[in-house]
């Protein structure tokens, strides 16, 4: 080194280093101050970080921290209060009669709120976020109800569900008439004319006709010699164009020939009973919400 | 060494033996498949038989021909298996971003696989990722490895049929490891699904790849290693460990494509991450700053801008990032120590992976000047640029409460996709654009115009992609903790997916863009290596620079 004078960078000013590998050479410029210092700083800040939190693997156990902090407890915490801040509206909502809920402000806001939130999370998949429905799945937001729209109504279909395993569970099964033999082809063609009829669909009068009679024959125990339905068996009103599984004659051949009998789970088991009754509340306030003793025409369940 | 390095070059003696090995493989194979037990194992034993045939036949004939006579070494580099390289490098790129598109597009139109098994999102996502990750980058990092080491030892490769074994080999785990996700084969641990006897391949692949290094930096000519070579080695050892640390598996059968991993629980949820992290760090990391120490100076024609910072940066970097993996498994059943440790070691490796970045930039004094005239010195300072961004917003990312906030959405995703099609991205194809002339003995590129066009495209795609992403992400993750003074959720999951649709259809608009940008790359570089030269008049007269 001594005697040889080094080779300066004519841009930077800094010496160059000896060695040269295909053609590239080092600078011997220093490490940046401030690249040193805010390293320097990263890893003062990160052993306060370990003396505070927990941070070492130990033997037995870790280093806790100087401030006990844990995300554990932290957690087991944050529920605890917010059962705490919940639990009054919570006891009330319980205790209060259901007519009473929407004439008291506080606890009707506390039931939508937490109805709304449970929807999404258990309802929406089915129902849609909005409440709205899709096919083969009711839309809540009207006033046309299967099994009753009382705020009583809704939570006993909620708590029981539709025909599933619980003992409780809404229960009804439309015959598959052209599957099980119960009528001819021509005859489920028939009803359907009919039916399309009632519903105030353009229809062939003469059709219809012979599907009155086969109408009068099969379906109004249930659907009602009107054909408005009956909530207690969960038959839907024919006569409106609120269809669950579509008014063409396409869909409700399908109907007629092979039912549907949908089924909706029992809640009772995965949610709590303030929940369910918060849910209730909640679906009874989207706009089709009847009250307790529905002026609906139709035999009432016993 | 050198007689042992001697050897390695000597032709037919090797060839007979290796022939005789691969054939016994391919037998081996011929019973697998035989008596596997499930669809995608035959397919598999199949491609290996063939494979192995195909080389017992090349290596046979090979060492008849020779008829026990000692080949002669060859001189100079060994230039044709980086050319293979980096036509690998173009094919797998271009495949992986097609198939990252397929998937950005079935994000915004769930029904786009049309119930089609093999080409669902499950499927499709880590034949993306690995098509981009190993096969793009892996033959990138392997290709210019080769090239690096050779003219910065100024030796020859060491191996004669070692770096060809290397190259082949890699192509077939690659094979194995595609057919594999589409038939739905899978160990489930992300970036690196393939099952139990893809791994065992790849492991023997890759201890040739660290031989073939290693013995040639053994022979090298010059008194010291540079730089680019200590990151390549870096590379290479720890993703051989990470690979065989995270494979650790128990087959059902030999004969079945089925195995149980080593680990269970939160063990494995670290292990996987200790993986992934590194995989991060020691892949797209270390290595492509190993491309960046020699192409960026080499293009610049600028000495390096500090020695010494590029010593302590990479031991720096080396030491903090294996520790930083936890980072991954915030707010989760991992013990709040080992949390505290990877959120830690984040923060400490900002320093030690901005040192890359201050070195590749400020490599460039006295050469800015250059970005206006050469579009691949600007594709490389950009992917220098997008290595300094992402390298913090990880760090940023793994403190606790933004990583609350940024878990799980998409911004993970933007983030992602900054450093890979940025940094990742645009260092692999500056080093394409400068390699093609160099092998192909050029005088330059087809065209520089093209380059130009490609540059603007591809960035314009990479700024949709990671803004789209960021800001979609943070607003999903804003949607998922939304709630009321009671403490109740205010959107189901379900909004906060139908929130994204738009996000998502500018991402796909991002990486189609970025796909195109790469399409234009290879026929540039395809006409640059056929000898063809665009007449153009984009070399301006360098302006002066400003006074430094």
């Amino acid at each position: 080194m001594a005697g040889k004078s080094p080779k300066i960078d004519s841009v930077t000013g800094v010496e160059i280093r000896e060695h040269e590998w295909d053609g590239i050479q080092e600078l011997d410029t220093p490490t940046p101050r401030w690249w040193l210092w805010v390293f320097l700083a990263c890893c003062i800040w990160a052993v306060g970080y370990w003396v505070v939190m927990p941070a070492w693997p130990l033997p037995s156990g870790y280093t806790k921290g100087v401030i006990g902090w844990s995300q554990r407890a932290n957690v087991v915490r944050d529920l605890a209060d917010l059962a705490e801040t919940r639990k009054p509206l919570e006891s009330q909502l319980m205790t209060a009669d259901l007519s009473d809920i929407e004439k008291n402000p506080a606890i009707f806001e506390f039931a939508v709120a937490s109805g709304r939130a449970a929807f999404k999370e258990n309802c929406a998949p089915c129902h849609g976020s909005g409440a709205q429905g899709a096919l083969g799945y009711p839309n809540l937001n009207d006033d046309d109800w299967l099994w009753g729209g009382s705020l009583s109504a809704i939570q006993q279909t909620i708590t029981h569900g539709i025909r599933n395993q619980d003992k409780e569970s809404r229960f009804s099964e439309m015959p598959a008439f052209l599957r099980d033999g119960i009528l001819t082809r021509a005859q489920v063609d028939d009803v359907v004319e009919y039916v399309t009829q009632i519903s105030g669909q353009k229809a062939d009068a003469a059709v219809a006709k012979r599907g009155a009679e086969v109408f009068g024959q099969n379906c109004v125990s249930c659907h009602g010699s009107d054909g408005r339905g009956d909530r207690s068996v969960g038959a839907p009103n024919l006569t409106d164009a609120i269809w669950l599984y579509g008014g063409d004659r396409a869909s409700i051949r399908q109907t007629v020939s092979y039912a549907r009998n949908s089924s909706m789970p029992s809640w009772a088991s995965r949610l709590s009973p303030a929940t369910i009754r918060a849910l209730a509340v909640y679906v009874h306030s989207l706009g089709g919400g009847e009250p307790e003793i529905a002026a609906v025409p139709g035999p009432k369940a016993p | 060494m050198s007689s042992k390095s001697m050897s390695l070059s000597i032709a037919s003696p090797f060839d007979g033996m290796l022939a005789l090995v691969f054939a016994a493989a391919f037998l081996g194979a011929l019973v697998v498949g035989g008596r596997a037990v499930d669809g995608p194992m035959a397919v598999h034993a199949a491609i290996f038989a063939l494979a192995f045939l195909t080389a017992a036949i090349f290596l046979g004939q090979r060492a008849v021909m020779a008829n026990g006579a000692i080949a002669t070494p060859e001189t100079g580099y060994s230039d044709e298996v980086i050319k293979a390289g980096v036509i690998s490098s173009v094919f797998w790129g271009i495949a992986g971003f097609l198939v990252g598109l397929m998937i950005a597009l079935e994000m915004c139109f769930p029904d786009l696989s049309h119930g089609l098994p093999w080409i669902n999102f499950g499927r499709l996502r880590p034949v993306h990722t690995s098509a981009v990750i190993f096969a793009f980058g892996g033959n990138v990092l392997i290709s210019t490895s080769f090239y690096v080491v050779q003219r910065t030892c100024r030796t020859r490769l060491a191996g004669l049929i070692a770096p060809w074994f290397v190259f082949w080999g890699y192509q077939l785990f690659i094979v194995v490891a595609a057919t594999g996700y589409v038939l739905g084969v899978t160990e489930a641990r992300e970036y690196a699904e393939p099952e139990w006897y893809a791994d065992i391949w790849l492991t023997v692949v890759w201890v040739v790849y660290l031989l073939v290094f290693l013995a040639t930096l053994a022979k090298r000519k010059e008194p010291h290693i540079y730089v680019a070579n200590w990151f390549y080695l870096a590379f290479i050892a720890t993703v051989a460990v990470l690979h065989l640390v995270n494979n650790a598996s128990l087959p059902v059968t030999i004969f079945g494509s089925k195995s149980y991993s080593a680990f269970a629980g939160v063990q494995d949820a670290l292990t996987q991450w200790w993986y992934g992290h590194n995989a991060v760090g020691f892949f797209l990391t270390a290595g492509f700053l190993g491309i960046m120490y020699y192409f960026v100076p080499k293009r610049a024609e600028r000495p390096v801008y500090s020695y010494r910072l590029s010593i302590v940066h990479f031991w720096a970097l080396i030491f903090l990032y294996i520790w930083a993996g936890p980072h991954h498994l915030l707010y989760t059943a991992l013990p709040e120590w080992a949390q505290t440790l990877g959120m830690t070691f984040s923060i400490m490796l900002w320093m030690p992976s901005w040192g890359g970045m201050i070195n590749g930039l400020m490599t460039l004094s006295g050469a800015w000047d250059k970005l206006r005239t050469d579009p691949v010195l600007r594709m490389m300072v950009v992917a220098i640029a997008f290595y300094g961004m992402s390298t913090f917003e990880g760090p940023l990312m793994s403190i606790k409460t933004v990583n609350a906030l940024s878990h799980y959405t998409e911004w993970g995703i933007g983030h992602v996709h900054s450093g890979s099609l940025g940094w990742v991205g645009y260092i692999s194809m500056g080093a394409l654009y400068c390699m093609v002339p160099w092998l192909w003995k050029r005088p330059r590129l087809y065209s520089l115009q093209l380059v130009n066009v490609h540059f603007w495209i591809s960035t314009i795609g990479i700024v949709l992609y990671i803004t789209s992403m960021w800001v979609g992400g943070i607003l999903q993750g804003l949607m998922w903790r939304a709630y009321d003074n009671l403490g109740f959720l205010q959107y189901s999951f379900i909004e906060t997916v139908e929130a994204m649709h738009p996000f998502y259809l500018i991402r796909a608009l991002g990486g189609s863009l970025f796909l195109i940008g790469a399409l234009i790359m290879a026929y540039n570089l395809w006409r640059t290596a056929r000898g063809d030269e665009r007449v153009e008049t984009i070399a301006t007269a360098p302006l002066k620079p400003a006074i430094a």
